[in-house]
């Protein structure tokens, strides 16, 4: 190809673009790039020719502004002439011609009351829908589970043994440590409103019952649904993006025996367990903090935790693990299956699955607290 | 034809680890010529492309685009250069969280300051050029065929009026009635823009039908640079095999009934 009459653009050398309007003729000059269609669209005038002869570089933004004042005032009823263009130029201005739009496009059209509206009512209609997925997912779930009970030949043991692994053994540092620090905060806060009454010793009360019966258990459920929920839906996630789900069912192969019911069955073994850890590390860290800041001696704390604090406590904490477990692994491994096949809907549907895994915990701790005290435990 | 090439590789040597991918590769593009660039899996057509859009640095070696040498420029000449090229990933790589107006939108988004009309009136060209129909502007990359991505992929590749355009198997994954539309693609771009095209490809066909050169890849270095023609008597077993198997001659048979 012959240098000299390359349309498009070496940026180095430039040379700026002249127009002027003479006896019904635009005269453009210089180069006729892309940084300068919106001051010649701009122009208003009428013109019988526009004169190309002088421009030295042609981009297809500058064949586009062409044709855009050509239609223009051919619109205003004049018959303007294209000339001076070199054959390369008028090639592209033809392309040009046979790709635009015959009406201008708008840009982003505006979001109107309505359709806020809309979107309102399409957010109630899809949440209730989603609702009823999720029990529906559930029910799945068990009936699987139950079937197996029959059949226990087909439980994957070594699924779950892994799940549980990742999911259990590998959270313990950081779930241990966040309950120790939580309890050298509750020591470290209760101590100071406690001593004004010189109650001192109550803060191993005050210790034992919240993290036995509530915080143990409660933020160990918010760690899990952050670490292993987030995990369940990411790794079926990916699994649904490749495929690997469908191959699964097409080999015959149950996605929801598979991929679900080993981390299920996982979780809901081994939450309670963390739950245990998470109380020991709590009550460890308290004991620590009231001796520092109290004075209360480990042998204290440990009388008055046996003989105050009831069993029952302990307990009444443990018994919502199961059911926080179930409720974490349900959602992480549902919002796992809806994932489509883009990567925005893996990461979206990940922050779903923590955020409404913590919620419904949190939901769920507060119906337990009502039922317990209508219990009267 | 004389002139300073577009493109020039001298003793490029690229690794990973111990293992060597090119090892003292040279290759000229001249300007407004279609290279495809061929060889077996693993022999580093991809990465080559890579080193030369400067997504990857070499061990050793220089590349030079429009004269300038690719590894050590500033980040304000780097970004002057990048201007000048597009890239077509294989799978067009668009972004997925925006449709198609706005990828094609994005590279004159970051460039230029132009009005949003102006911006969705040369998107929408754009995207006309490379045959998709009017309706995919408002289309999120999750609903678009493979086809389709890929054109979509090719419309934000030449968004700002590049001189060179980077294709990473442009046909691959395309039916033959598509691929063949592609090229044809390719082809009519590259005489109303007066690109110069840099096609990693596997596809006979594409060689056949719109490659001016065709570049080699094997052992660490551009074997052999040439026509079609000339590639059939380039003597070296993995040449011959490709050239001369019998997917080349149907492709070759199929050009020369056309």
């Amino acid at each position: 190809m012959d240098m000299n009459t390359r349309v498009s653009h070496p940026v180095d050398k430039t040379t700026a673009l002249q127009m002027k309007f003479a006896d019904g003729v635009l005269v453009l000059q210089g180069d006729l790039l892309i940084g300068v269609v919106e001051d010649l669209i701009a122009q208003q005038g009428q013109a019988e020719t526009i004169d190309l002869s002088g421009v030295t570089q042609l981009d297809t933004a500058g064949a586009w502004a062409v044709v855009t004042l050509e239609r223009r005032m051919k619109a205003a009823g004049a018959t303007p002439e294209i000339t001076g263009a070199t054959p390369l130029q008028s090639d592209l201005i033809e392309t040009l011609r046979q790709n635009m739009p015959e009406t201008e496009i708008n840009a982003a059209h505006r979001i109107s009351i309505a359709d806020r509206l809309e979107r309102v009512g399409r957010y109630a209609v899809t949440s209730f829908q989603k609702t009823i997925e999720i029990i529906g997912f559930l029910g799945r779930v068990v009936a699987t589970i139950a079937g197996l009970s029959i059949r226990p030949n087909r439980i994957r043991w070594t699924a779950i043994v892994h799940h549980m692994q990742q999911v259990g053994l590998n959270a313990v540092p950081i779930v241990s440590l966040m309950a120790f620090l939580i309890g050298v905060v509750l020591a470290f806060q209760g101590a100071a409103q406690l001593r004004q009454f010189g109650a001192e010793v109550f803060v191993v009360d005050l210790i034992a019952i919240s993290i036995l019966r509530e915080l143990g258990i409660l933020l160990t459920a918010i760690i899990v649904a952050g670490r292993s929920g987030s995990a369940f839906t990411a790794a079926i996630g990916s699994m649904k993006m490749r495929e690997e789900v469908d191959a699964m069912r097409t080999l015959g192969l149950d996605p929801v025996e598979v991929l679900v019911v080993p981390r299920v069955i996982a979780l809901i073994i081994m939450l309670p367990v963390l739950g245990i850890i998470a109380n020991f590390a709590g009550l460890i860290g308290g004991a620590l903090m009231s001796w520092i800041e109290l004075g209360v001696s480990p042998g204290v704390f440990q009388s008055r935790l046996v003989s105050n604090t009831g069993v029952e406590h302990l307990f009444v904490g443990l018994i919502k693990a199961p059911f926080f477990a179930l409720i974490i692994a349900i959602v992480g491994c549902f919002e796992g299956l809806q994932v489509k096949g883009n990567a925005e809907s893996l990461g979206h549907l990940t922050s779903t699955s923590v955020v409404l895994a913590i919620f419904l915990v949190i939901a769920a701790d507060a119906l337990f607290s009502i039922f317990f005290v209508v219990l009267g435990v | 034809m004389d002139e300073d090439p577009i493109i020039s590789v001298r003793g490029l040597v690229t690794r990973f680890g111990k293992n060597t991918v090119h090892d003292g590769l040279d290759l000229d593009v001249r300007r407004g010529e279609i290279i495809g660039i061929v060889g077996g899996s693993g022999t580093g057509k991809s990465v080559l492309l890579q080193a030369v859009v400067g997504l990857l640095k070499p061990a050793e070696g220089q590349i030079t685009v429009f004269g300038e040498n690719v590894r050590d420029t500033t980040a304000e000449d780097y970004r002057r250069l990048r201007r000048r090229w597009g890239v077509m990933f294989q799978d067009g790589a668009l972004f997925s969280s925006l449709d198609v107006q706005q990828n094609v939108e994005a590279p004159m988004r970051e460039q230029l300051a132009l009005s949003p009309e102006t911006r969705a009136a040369l998107a929408a060209i754009k995207v006309r050029m490379v045959g998709l129909p009017d309706d995919a502007l408002q289309k999120m990359p999750s609903e678009l065929s493979g086809g389709m991505r890929k054109r979509a992929g090719f419309a934000r590749a030449i968004a700002l009026d590049p001189e060179i355009v980077f294709l990473d198997e442009p046909t691959a994954g395309l039916d033959p009635i598509g691929a063949a539309a592609f090229d044809k693609l390719v082809a009519q771009l590259r005489s109303a823009l007066g690109l110069t095209v840099f096609m990693v490809t596997h596809d006979l066909d594409s060689l056949h039908a719109i490659c001016d050169r065709i570049a080699v890849l094997a052992e660490g270095r551009v074997l052999a640079t040439g026509t079609m023609a000339e590639m059939q008597d380039v003597d070296h077993p993995w040449v011959q095999a490709y050239f001369k198997g019998p997917r080349a001659r149907a492709a070759l048979a199929q050009k020369e009934t056309i």
